[in-house]
């Protein structure tokens, strides 16, 4: 049932967390920040559950904290949606760079 | 090779070919399809590591409702911008140099990590393992987590709600 090593799991999570983190800094688009920051969690989870089969001490704990995890990225999503269209609503822009102030 | 690598190699690529896509494409209904894309090839890796509740959970979450979420996001406001990649060239080989810094010093502390086999009975009876553990042993976390879900929710429609007075 486990020919396939822990590094690949890894490597593979390193890889999108990565490309989430690239996207995350470079894009300008305010929704396109916030699909990379969930690639980034997603990341997360895989370290989680590929810790849970291949860990120190192999357990169902790893895949619990990663359900927990992906309830607050729900979360996350939600509240930040909700941010974004009121603040769409006020400027008219979803770019980035108008958002550098604090004042409505 | 055998055919969980081989699962593995056509899933994990699948998932890298979906996030490179999304950094490429320039209209943003593409890059929110391409990263479903990863979602859905992530679940297969659930699959794989013998967690198939977490992976029903991960196409339900993030490849149905966070995906329609994003796609009202999108709707709602600037359905029609697209990406200008000119704009901050620097700024992005700035961070790309960052993002290679920080793969390769993680690379470095992964590179050698072993445990062990991997655990061998983690996929029978895999969502009552994740039941029972959730209602025994983190009942205060579960209920914790619905408060945060009631929370946001109420947050969300908080910060959405038209106020009076307020312009279009």
């Amino acid at each position: 049932m486990s020919s396939i090593p822990l590094q690949p799991f890894l490597i593979l999570a390193l890889i999108l967390f990565c490309i989430g983190l690239f996207g995350a800094l470079t894009k300008r688009n305010t929704i396109i920040v916030l699909i990379c920051i969930e690639l980034m969690l997603n990341a997360v989870n895989v370290n989680l559950v590929a810790f849970s089969k291949y860990g120190a001490h192999p357990d169902i704990t790893g895949q619990v904290f990663s359900l927990f995890s992906i309830t607050i990225a729900a979360a996350e999503v939600a509240v930040g949606m909700a941010i974004l269209i009121a603040w769409y609503r006020r400027k008219h822009s979803v770019n980035i760079d108008d958002g550098n102030d604090l004042k409505g | 090779m055998n055919g969980e690598f081989l699962a593995f190699l056509i899933l994990s690529g699948t998932a890298i070919l979906g996030g490179i896509l999304m950094i490429n494409l320039k209209k943003v209904v593409h890059m929110l399809l391409s990263v479903v894309l990863t979602f859905v090839s992530l679940a297969g890796i659930y699959v794989l590591l013998s967690a198939e509740f977490v992976a029903v959970v991960q196409i339900l979450i993030y490849s149905g409702a966070i995906t329609i979420l994003l796609t009202f996001g999108i709707m709602l406001t600037d359905h029609k911008a697209e990406e200008d990649r000119v704009s901050s060239r620097i700024r992005a080989a700035l961070a790309g140099l960052g993002v290679i810094i920080f793969f390769f010093t993680v690379y470095a502390g992964i590179r050698n990590l072993y445990f062990g086999p991997g655990a061998e009975t983690l996929h029978a009876d895999n969502t009552r393992k994740v039941g029972e553990s959730i209602f025994s042993h983190y009942v205060i976390p579960f209920e914790l987590v619905s408060i945060v879900l009631l929370v946001a929710l109420m947050g969300a429609v908080v910060l959405t709600r038209r106020r009076e007075g307020e312009d279009q």
